[in-house]
């Protein structure tokens, strides 16, 4: 979707804010958010996660702190998966009448859950593209949840790196699962994305699966 | 354990509404009289986010790469398994890649879309790099970003952009500082920085 989230090339953000001896959290609270989003029943699809975030109205997003976002993120997940009601949300009381669950994340497998490796990779067909291969990113303005930003869209760059098939989040955020397709490293160069006042030797580098793409 | 921190002098842009601790507090309660959460689980991966990874780990990957050739080699050929022997793996570093700064080449990283940051190895973002100043600026303005951090590069060096858009996390591999020849990797861990594996500033 064109959304808010979709940031890259955009102005009037102001200057950048670095803070000396940033704390991990900021907040208790805001660990606990935190802990909740990877603990609750609601984890799992981490493409439908951020799509869940990028479905907030432009102006919320735009004035919610980060870890606002994400407490946003698990109630609405929440409630649409059908765990809680919005009665016990709002009330803060479980409904008596419920029956009472097993938690999915016991304190036991946190340490092994966080620090499993994994991988998105999964097989697909073969690649269309090769290291070398100029492309077009294509331009796409799917309404639902994409990794295609909108500012390399139209822009041709050149094939880097081949990452292997990998979950295509398009489809998989939307419940229609993981349809993996290839996926790219993709080199522009800065000028064909902003014009000719960026710096000639300047570009940016992309992750794009093959569906964005086309030959050059 | 988590725990507040009321020492921080930073503004933030976007304060959150006063009762959110309330909300949260209310939430988790929620959760867990009904049976979805464990309160033991929340504790043990604040804990795991507050002390158990973080830049050090990183710190640690670049140092090995700088004073043993053959893992510099493997980093570069498949960082996910170079990473995995110092045990660093897990959520948010599922596929590795380190990108190398060299004379007349920069690396910096970035995730427009959301905040995609190398968990094992750096731990979780700072407030800035998930703000929409770093967002918006850092593919259009490289160099203006960099000017922030005080990091000034001649415009002869090549700024090369990482944005995170699929599942592959970057780890910027920082130059060895001149005159570091003579200590050890424990030591040369100690000169490594998160903003110098983000790519923001140098060492």
């Amino acid at each position: 979707m064109n959304g808010v989230h979709d940031m890259g090339g955009m102005h009037g953000f102001g200057p950048v804010a670095p803070e000396p001896r940033e704390p991990v959290f900021h907040h208790r609270w805001e660990g606990r958010v935190h802990a909740l989003n990877l603990a609750s029943p609601t984890r799992g699809n981490i493409d439908a996660g951020r799509h869940q975030i990028e479905l907030l109205p432009p102006a919320d997003y735009l004035r919610m702190s980060y870890y606002e976002k994400w407490l946003a993120r698990v109630e609405q997940l929440l409630v649409a998966g059908g765990f809680v009601t919005a009665q016990e949300l709002a009330s803060g009381q479980a409904d008596a009448s419920a029956p009472k669950s097993t938690p999915v994340r016991p304190a036991h497998t946190v340490e092994a859950a966080l620090t499993a490796p994994s991988s998105y990779i999964r097989e697909a067909a073969a690649p269309a593209f090769a290291v070398g291969d100029r492309v077009r990113a294509l331009n796409l303005n799917p309404t639902g949840h994409t990794r295609l930003p909108r500012y390399v869209r139209g822009r041709v760059g050149v094939i880097e790196r081949l990452h292997g098939a990998h979950v295509w989040p398009d489809s998989h955020a939307h419940g229609r699962g993981e349809d993996p397709h290839q996926l790219y490293g993709v080199a522009f160069e800065a000028r064909e994305l902003w014009g000719p006042d960026a710096p000639a030797r300047d570009s940016v580098r992309l992750d794009l699966w093959e569906p964005y793409l086309e030959r050059a | 354990m988590a725990h507040d921190h009321h020492d921080h002098d930073h503004d933030h842009e976007q304060e959150p509404p006063p009762d959110i601790a309330l909300r949260v507090k209310a939430l988790e309660s929620l959760l867990v009289e009904k049976g979805l959460v464990d309160p033991a689980a929340l504790d043990a991966i604040v804990d795991h986010y507050e002390h158990k990874v973080g830049p050090r780990n990183g710190a640690r990957v670049v140092a090995k790469a700088w004073t043993d050739p053959a893992y510099r080699a493997q980093l570069m050929d498949d960082a996910t398994a170079a990473i995995a022997e110092l045990d660093f793996t897990g959520r948010q570093g599922e596929h590795m890649i380190a990108v190398e700064n060299g004379p007349g080449v920069h690396n910096l990283v970035v995730c427009t879309l959301c905040s995609c940051y190398p968990w094992p190895v750096l731990g979780l973002p700072p407030v800035w790099y998930k703000s929409a100043p770093y967002r918006s600026r850092a593919v259009i303005d490289p160099r203006g970003v960099l000017a922030e951090f005080g990091t000034e590069l001649p415009p002869d060096v090549e700024v090369r952009v990482w944005d995170s858009t699929a599942e592959v996390r970057y780890l910027v591999i920082p130059e060895r500082p001149a005159g570091t020849d003579d200590l050890d990797e424990a030591a040369l861990a100690e000169l490594v920085t998160r903003d110098g594996m983000i790519g923001t500033t140098l060492l």
